[in-house]
């Protein structure tokens, strides 16, 4: 098997807590079950709780990657919140890039406290658009509906979009290794409501 | 079913570096496993304590590095197989003991894990440990891959028998936090019993303890020659050869590859990285007359290659070194494929531009535009309440006091999260240390009062000295305990302090406030979510000399949250008067809950249903009362 490019490059970008391990944990296990090597290079520790999180997660079918995507090199991103999409393009971002995102923000502490201001999302989405090839945006939630296991969701519209050469009976294979039965429902529900929107656009 | 005790020999799954050694270890049929927690090493342990149960083997949470080592060298000295993890500060901790045990020697494998944190991301030092097997004369592995992880663990046992000493391995957050391909292998049965004999001295006839101990290195070094961890890539006898071990290997790889450099620059990659293999890497050098080093944080292979250079002078020639001490790569931060590429792009005289100058020159000016996002305390948590609580009191005294910061999530209190009140921040226990010598000030006209804090783990684990140590020299001391139920920062582990174990059996609680009444200071317990009431009391506490001790309890929000329902919180927008209350946006902008939102339109607060926890602390301190929390 062969990969259009190898190494396959993708970002999963949010806020700690979100749930960026989780998301990058499942695309890279379904990754294993189709034979491919993977790497996957995460933020944890004192980063972790509000503050800005990146997965990279690599692809091949030649060889182990090293954990961190070179400046420029990242072809597609998963943003689960707009402003930390843009931020991983301003670094790894090029005129080729895929960009998936979640339009819903979340304000940094210094935005609460007034020290910065959050921009307009419409304004964080034109610019993705003005550096990348294509931008897509998904709902995570209906007007009026608290959103829940963004994340998930966001995974499943990767694995409804096609980007990632895995197809999605394997993300699903592999949330049933990974989650426990209590939350298993839940997040293929969520799943496949991603892959639903990610499809409907 | 944890991942760990997956019994198909042959699959290949993704596994995170801390895991791959878990499995190394359990490949190799572990019989004791301990550490403390500290990031990036805390998933060794915490995976092996969750199989522990299941193949009969032993795990603990100590309570510092220093005990988990002697621990887990009981285990070894009664001839079973003992792995010990810890994040880099924690070899500090130990290094006291493994500077004796290694003169004793030991008995059963004993695996000796530490996780570097290049760039400090989680540390509040990048110390590079594999100049602790220098020291102490101990052999070092390097992974520099999931499966190297693995494989080397297991085989680390079997050296430290063979040899009679610790082996060290050094990880770093890129592998130990990392994810990727391991192929399994069987999991053996264990069948060993615990005996002691004979005597384990390390005070009597220590020069000569001390040359064998050289002969024991001498021995490792002549097994390392043959070793599958080393390894050459490229055209044989290439003039240009990066020599890299770790995390390098990968990187250079990709590097090289990069520029299109694969038919000139060969890589000598090297993963038993203490003694060197030396006439296995003069073999591969005969031609060599460049080379770069690559490796993360200090020049220690380097170093160690020039000296073997030097020695070598007759056999191999002049050879041009770069590395970190030519300026070509950082000795500080961690490194990636970009700095290595730069690197021998730089050398070679080559060019190496990530991106379209243009694109790049845009997306940088845009950076520059967005927000920074900088981790905060979580919605929900006690250490945003006991800071402020803190914050007051130092205010209403008056005198100009501080705090002496320590190590946890409250660290954070450094920031705008905590706002900024820990002014001091070294290592596990310095808060109070610190704060000891701070306190006895005074005949200098030093008279601004200090508040030293320290969580409840870190209290047990190196606070408790320094406490006894400021009553006996009777220093101005107040110490608060930030307790929120157990080492939250690195994943909630239990402590001493906690009522279960590393296995979640209930265990016995050691309470903070009857340590501090055994040493005999004054010591108060309340909840900082009854903020007022903090505040007056830390006031209180602070205008009278001595040494106190208040403990701030109440369990962290995360979990808190796992185990009750959420009660619903919501702003009155009747109440909220917005900018015309005066309260300066305390809530969202003041306290800075990133569970509170401004409403833009409405120019009021407004909670943020997803983020908010429902802990209701903002209830208490909004002056209209204007906060309503329902429970759920």
């Amino acid at each position: 098997m062969a990969l259009e490019k190898d190494p396959l490059n993708l970002i999963i970008t949010g806020v700690g807590g979100q749930g960026n391990v989780l998301a990058s944990h499942i695309v890279a296990s379904a990754g294993i079950r189709e034979g491919l090597y993977v790497t996957v290079g995460e933020t944890y520790g004192a980063s972790q709780r509000g503050g800005a999180v990146m997965s990279h997660v690599r692809f091949s079918f030649q060889a182990q990657c090293s954990p961190l995507i070179p400046e420029g090199q990242a072809d597609i991103v998963v943003g689960l919140e707009p402003v930390e999409a843009l931020r991983i393009i301003t670094d790894f971002g090029n005129p080729k890039t895929k960009v998936i995102v979640s339009p819903r923000p979340v304000y940094p502490v210094w935005v609460l406290s007034g020290q910065a201001k959050y921009p307009p999302v419409e304004e964080v989405l034109g610019k993705l658009g003005e550096l990348v090839d294509e931008v897509q945006v998904v709902e995570t939630a209906e007007e009026g509906e608290v959103p829940m296991a963004a994340n998930v969701l966001m995974m499943g519209a990767l694995a409804g979009s096609g980007l990632v050469p895995i197809p999605i009976g394997s993300f699903e294979e592999a949330m049933r290794e990974i989650l426990s039965p209590r939350d298993l429902e839940t997040n293929l529900r969520a799943f496949r409501k991603g892959v639903e929107a990610i499809r409907t656009g | 079913m944890s991942i760990l005790a997956i019994d198909q020999p042959g699959r290949s799954v993704l596994m995170m570096g801390n895991e791959a050694i878990a499995r190394g270890a359990l490949e190799a049929g572990v019989d004791f496993s301990t550490a403390y927690p500290g990031t990036p090493s805390s998933e060794i342990i915490e995976s092996l304590a969750r199989v522990a149960e299941h193949f009969g083997f032993y795990a603990e949470w100590s309570t510092n590095e220093m005990v988990a080592l002697e621990a887990a060298a009981a285990a070894s000295l009664s001839g079973l197989r003992a792995i010990v993890a810890m994040k880099q500060n924690g070899v500090n901790v130990c290094s006291d003991f493994l500077l004796t045990v290694n003169l004793t020697g030991t008995k059963g494998g004993l695996v000796f894990v530490v996780g570097d944190d290049p760039s400090a991301i989680s540390s509040s030092n990048e110390q590079d440990s594999r100049n602790f097997a220098r020291f102490a004369d101990l052999p070092l592995l390097e992974p520099a891959t999931f499966q190297e992880a693995k494989d080397m663990t297991r085989w680390a046992f079997e050296l430290s028998e063979r040899v009679g000493l610790p082996c060290m391995i050094r990880s770093v957050t890129r592998l130990s936090h990392s994810r990727g391909n391991v192929k399994l292998a069987e999991i053996p049965q264990r069948s060993r019993s615990a005996r002691f004999e004979g005597s384990y001295i390390a005070g009597v006839f220590v020069p000569i303890k001390h040359a064998e101990l050289h002969q024991k290195l001498e021995q490792a070094r002549e097994e390392f020659e043959g070793s599958e961890f080393n390894w050459y890539v490229g055209r044989e006898g290439a003039r240009f050869v990066i020599v890299t071990s770790g995390s390098g290997w990968l990187y250079s790889r990709e590097a090289v590859a990069a520029l299109g450099l694969d038919g000139e620059v060969g890589i000598l990659k090297i993963g038993t990285t203490w003694p060197l293999p030396e006439s296995f890497i003069v073999d591969h050098l005969r031609q060599a007359t460049e080379l770069l080093i690559v490796e993360e944080v200090d020049p220690f292979l380097e170093q160690n290659i020039k000296i073997l250079l030097a020695e070598q002078a007759k056999t191999l020639g002049p050879i041009e070194v770069y590395g970190a001490r030519s300026g070509h790569l950082p000795a500080f931060g961690d490194i990636n494929q970009d700095k290595v590429a730069r690197a021998l792009a730089d050398i070679r005289g080559l060019e190496y531009r990530a991106r379209d100058e243009q694109y790049a020159q845009r997306a940088s000016e845009l950076a520059l535009t967005l927000p920074p996002r900088m981790p905060t305390f979580c919605p929900g948590c006690p250490h945003r309440a006991s800071l402020w609580a803190i914050k007051a009191a130092l205010k209403l005294d008056g005198r100009d006091g501080f705090v002496a910061g320590d190590i946890g999530c409250y660290s954070l209190g450094v920031g705008p999260a905590g706002f900024w009140q820990l002014k001091t921040l070294h290592c596990m226990g310095a808060g109070i240390g610190l704060a000891n010598g701070f306190g006895k000030l005074g005949q200098f006209a030093f008279d601004q009062p200090v508040v030293a804090v320290c969580g409840d783990s870190t209290f047990f684990h190196a606070a408790i000295p320094g406490l006894i140590n400021a009553r006996f020299n009777n220093s101005n001391v107040l110490m608060v305990v930030l307790d929120n139920g157990g080492t939250a920062m690195t994943g909630f582990q239990p402590h001493p302090g906690s009522g279960t174990d590393a296995l979640g059996r209930p265990a016995p609680v050691v309470e903070i406030e009857e340590i501090c009444k055994a040493i005999g200071v004054e010591v108060r317990v309340r909840d900082p979510f009854e903020v007022d009431r903090a505040i007056e009391d830390l006031y209180d506490m602070l205008q009278d000399g001595g040494v106190k001790v208040m403990v701030f309890r109440r369990k962290c929000f995360l979990i808190e949250s796992r185990e009750k329902a959420k009660p619903k919180v919501f702003v009155d927008p009747e109440k909220c008067i917005g900018d015309e209350c005066g309260c300066a946006r305390f809530c969202s902008r003041v306290f800075n809950c990133p569970g509170i939102i401004w409403d833009q339109d409405a120019e009021k607060a407004k909670i943020d249903e997803v983020v908010c926890t429902g802990c209701g602390v903002c209830a208490t301190l909004c002056p209209q009362g204007a906060i309503v929390v329902e429970e759920g």
